[in-house]
């Protein structure tokens, strides 16, 4: 063993520092009260060392990243010393004149890092000419807004989407002047695997990645005197709104919330914990009923549209796993268009439902065509936690002053288990709430469930419920889901509940949510919910009354027809990339049979190359090149029964070399005698004859 | 002068080449580099759909190997002509006036800087190709011309396209 040194400390401008685990120098002056500043650091993400912003002066070893140099016992370190200083001044400089500095229209003005470091470091000029090269802004996603002239290739992105999430939808791309982060060959971020969570534009220091907006869309409904306009609160909402009005992360507004949603106009104010209730009636019965069978376990929750988008594209073996209750913002917007018409009096056509989330994938959620029926959508706008403090700001309304007051009944009465559904565990607690006095037909002694709470990303819990004992699984992050859902699909682990929330510690940590400087947000956010749990006066979905009416009115049985068809749906595979496709015989003949096989990951592994190859084989053979086209496809959105293969008309699934062969033979025959082997649309390879 | 490396296979047999490749490289994700070498010798250059395709192979997200792909100007993600010309524009090079070669070259082809797309020639702007001492240098697919001129470079286009033109 190397023998410690005496004192354990390094000098920071000549102050003694103690060392006390820090991973790097960063941490440690973070520490003794510095603020260095950095654009490409984060405490939860891997240290890449590009900003040169968090530069320092050793002694003898001269000027270092203190982000990516680990502390040693006796360095003598200087933070500002006047080349220092310089460089740093420079470094922003140099950013400035290739950025697009229109700081007073900019979404993320006066929380935008550059802006706060160029102040705090006292550039008071740019020395350079502006050489920004203007790209085009990319709104195609209805989640996330890319401005590439406001990028600093810090990478913060790109990191977060493939360490934390395990994505990767956007990575650098070029080099030099010319690097830039992109989307898979430069295609917009709407049409490739982003699954919308948005941990892009939380770590984004600038106005590079930002939520997109859709407040003009929500100001127009409100000044149209024709429309009734109802609006729906997510519960994380509650314990982030303060954030943008100078209040501590976690404090509880919802008295003020409701305030300013009916300053702001809104003819309805309503929880969508009244629909996280709701939820648990369904989702909570499915539960008992797969649990009872024993069938399609573990159940995966489905609230998460993140999660869900994930799993369509990267399990979709698994989609059967998943709940198939609607989330709650789903059946919420189901249910209020199917109710208020009668109750209000007014036609259909007239109401606009607006959902404010934590969340940047229910934008995407709520524009799933699963969810618009005759061009009406369930939910027609969803704005973000940001965007109603943006709202409530533009409106002259003076937040913090406001008298609470409270949500409209009926669909503004929760209890504390639909607002836990805030919280990362949130789910859990409130099904093991609902689920243990069903089964057991006693009321619980106390209605906590502590064992499901923490911190961590992957958390697992075993309770015991009349004799019989639940797994559970409780994830945040979609990299620690791909952990649980690699276990499941190998059949390496038992739970009975999985819950699923793509954003660290659930939906208090959402995209939506004002971004905060402060280390402990998410944890001070996480206790908000628990204790607006603590305050309410009932604590488990079932109690809720409203709900129950609900069903006693108009909904018939927990998990009946009606409520089968307004609160449950079902997802399909789904693509990650627009298909393209690998073209291999192109010839002139005139009419060619199309042969498409697919290469998506599912197919891939199930040997779809060797079909492929097997066809390929078998067409130059018989020298096929001017009767068919064969293409090597991504994804038909059939994983489960691949590999696919599609000739012609017909679709053959689970295919192998000789079928795909004979089916490819048949077909021929027929163009041949003018007629296609599929009368009907065929999709089993058993069926033909 | 010899015509691009690209393989003169049927798309059937560049498939099943581009398989044998990632099939020899293990699939591993550490070996990117060299299997898209590789699968741009076998079609000169990468397609967009087979770069897909071997992230899905590799387990590597797309805009990875598009980034890996974009960031290397020896893989080229736009089919090439027949014959590469590629133009030393290093520190060396530079100063031996490499920038009149290349104004000459794209008179040559009748083509633009911002148009510079040719069927048969492309011409590409290199950073240094390690032969200094003969400097500016111009090197025609594999083979190397030092001591560039504008006038002879603009021969050389000459050459290729009437050795082309009599092939027809």
């Amino acid at each position: 063993m190397t023998k410690k040194p005496v004192e354990n400390t390094v000098s920071i401008n000549g102050r003694p520092v103690a060392i006390e685990g820090e991973r790097n120098l960063l941490e440690i002056i973070r520490k003794a009260g510095i603020d260095l500043p950095t654009f490409c650091y984060h405490s939860d993400l891997s240290v890449y060392g590009a900003c040169r912003l968090c530069l320092v002066e050793i002694e003898g070893r001269g000027i270092v990243g203190s982000c990516s140099t680990p502390p040693e016992p006796g360095m003598k370190i200087k933070t500002h010393t006047e080349e220092i200083r310089e460089i740093r001044k420079i470094s922003v400089e140099l950013l400035l004149a290739n950025h697009d500095n229109n700081c007073p229209t900019c979404y993320k003005s006066n929380n935008c890092q550059l802006q706060r470091i160029a102040r705090q470091l006292g550039v008071e000029s740019i020395r350079f000419g502006q050489v920004l090269d203007r790209k085009p802004v990319d709104t195609s996603s209805p989640s996330v807004t890319r401005d590439p002239n406001k990028c600093v290739l810090c990478g913060d992105c790109v990191r977060v989407c493939s360490e934390i999430q395990e994505v990767g939808a956007i990575d650098f791309a070029h080099r030099g002047h010319q690097a830039s982060v992109l989307p898979a060959f430069g295609k917009d971020l709407g049409e490739v695997e982003c699954v919308n969570c948005g941990q892009c534009t939380v770590v984004c220091p600038t106005g590079a990645l930002t939520p997109r907006s859709e407040m003009e869309e929500v100001w127009k409904d409100l000044m149209n005197p024709d429309l009734c306009v109802v609006v729906c609160v997510a519960p994380a909402v509650r314990v982030g709104l303060g954030e943008s009005f100078e209040m501590d992360p976690g404090t509880i507004t919802t008295g003020q919330m409701a305030a300013s949603l009916k300053m702001l106009g809104f003819d309805q104010v309503y929880d969508t914990s009244f629909a996280a209730d709701l939820t648990i009636f369904e989702e909570g019965s499915e539960f008992l009923q797969r649990k009872a069978k024993g069938e399609k376990l573990p159940q995966f929750t489905s609230c998460c549209p993140g999660w869900v988008k994930f799993t369509e594209q990267y399990y979709p073996e698994l989609l059967e796993k998943l709940s198939t209750c609607k989330s709650p913002q789903q059946m919420f917007g189901a249910l209020l268009k199917d109710r208020l018409p009668e109750m209000l009096g007014i036609a259909k056509e007239k109401i606009r439902i607006v959902s404010v989330m934590p969340c940047t994938a229910k934008k995407y959620e709520a524009k799933r065509p699963e969810f618009i029926h005759d061009g009406i959508a369930d939910v027609d706008h969803v704005i973000t936690t940001q965007e109603l403090a943006r709202m409530i700001k533009a409106a002259g309304i003076l937040f913090s002053d406001l008298t609470p007051e409270s949500f409209d009944m009926p669909f503004g009465f929760a209890t504390g288990a639909g607002v836990l559904f805030g919280n990362s565990g949130g789910v859990t607690e409130a099904v093991l709430r609902f689920a243990a006095e069903k089964v057991t037909g006693k009321q619980l002694q106390s209605f906590e469930f502590k064992q499901v709470r923490g911190e961590s990303g992957l958390r697992e819990a075993a309770i015991t419920i009349d004799g019989v004992q639940l797994k559970l699984a409780v994830v945040s992050g979609l990299k620690n889901a791909k952990t649980v859902a690699e276990q499941v699909r190998k059949g390496t682990c038992e739970y009975d509940i999985v819950e699923v929330m793509a954003c660290p510690q659930g939906c208090i940590g959402g995209a939506g949510q004002p971004v905060s400087r402060n280390p402990h947000a998410k944890k001070m956010r996480t206790k908000g919910i628990y204790d607006a749990d603590k305050m309410m006066p009932l604590h488990k979905s079932q109690e809720n009354i409203f709900v129950a009416d609900c069903y006693a009115k108009f909904l018939g049985d927990v998990g009946g027809d009606k409520a089968h068809h307004l609160l449950h749906t079902h997802y399909q595979s789904r693509r990650r990339l627009p298909d393209e496709g690998i073209a291999f015989f192109s010839g002139n003949g005139g009419q060619r049979l199309k042969v498409d096989v697919c290469l998506g990951t599912n197919c891939f592994i199930k040997g779809a190359q060797d079909v492929l190859n097997g066809l390929l084989g078998h067409a130059e053979e018989h020298k096929y090149e001017n009767m068919v086209d064969i293409r090597a496809s991504f994804c038909f959105e059939q994983c489960e029964e691949g590999p696919t293969v599609k000739i012609g008309a017909v679709t053959l699934n689970h295919a192998t070399v000789d079928t795909a062969v004979q089916a490819l033979s048949r077909e021929l025959e027929h163009q041949l005698s003018g007629e296609s082997a599929a009368k009907d649309e065929c999709t089993s390879c058993s069926g033909c004859k | 002068m010899q015509a691009a490396t690209e393989t003169h296979a049927t798309p059937a047999e560049k498939f099943a080449n581009v398989c044998s490749i990632l099939e020899k490289h293990g699939r591993h994700p550490a070996r990117l580099i060299p299997i898209l070498q590789a699968v741009q010798e076998e079609y000169g250059y990468l397609p967009e759909e087979v770069l897909a395709y071997v992230g899905v192979a590799l387990d590597v997200p797309a805009a990875r190997v598009y980034g890996v792909a974009t960031f290397y100007a020896h893989f080229a993600l736009e089919p090439r002509g027949k014959y590469i010309v590629r133009l030393c524009n290093g520190t060396a090079c530079h100063v031996k006036k490499s920038i009149p070669i290349l104004d000459a070259l794209y008179r040559a082809l009748g083509v633009t800087e911002k148009k510079p797309k040719h069927e048969l020639i492309t011409i590409e702007i290199v950073a240094c190709l390690g032969a200094c001492g003969l400097a500016p240098v111009l090197v025609i697919n594999e083979d190397v011309y030092g001591q560039m001129t504008p006038a002879r470079a603009a021969k050389l286009i000459d050459e290729i396209l009437e050795k082309e033109a009599a092939l027809v």
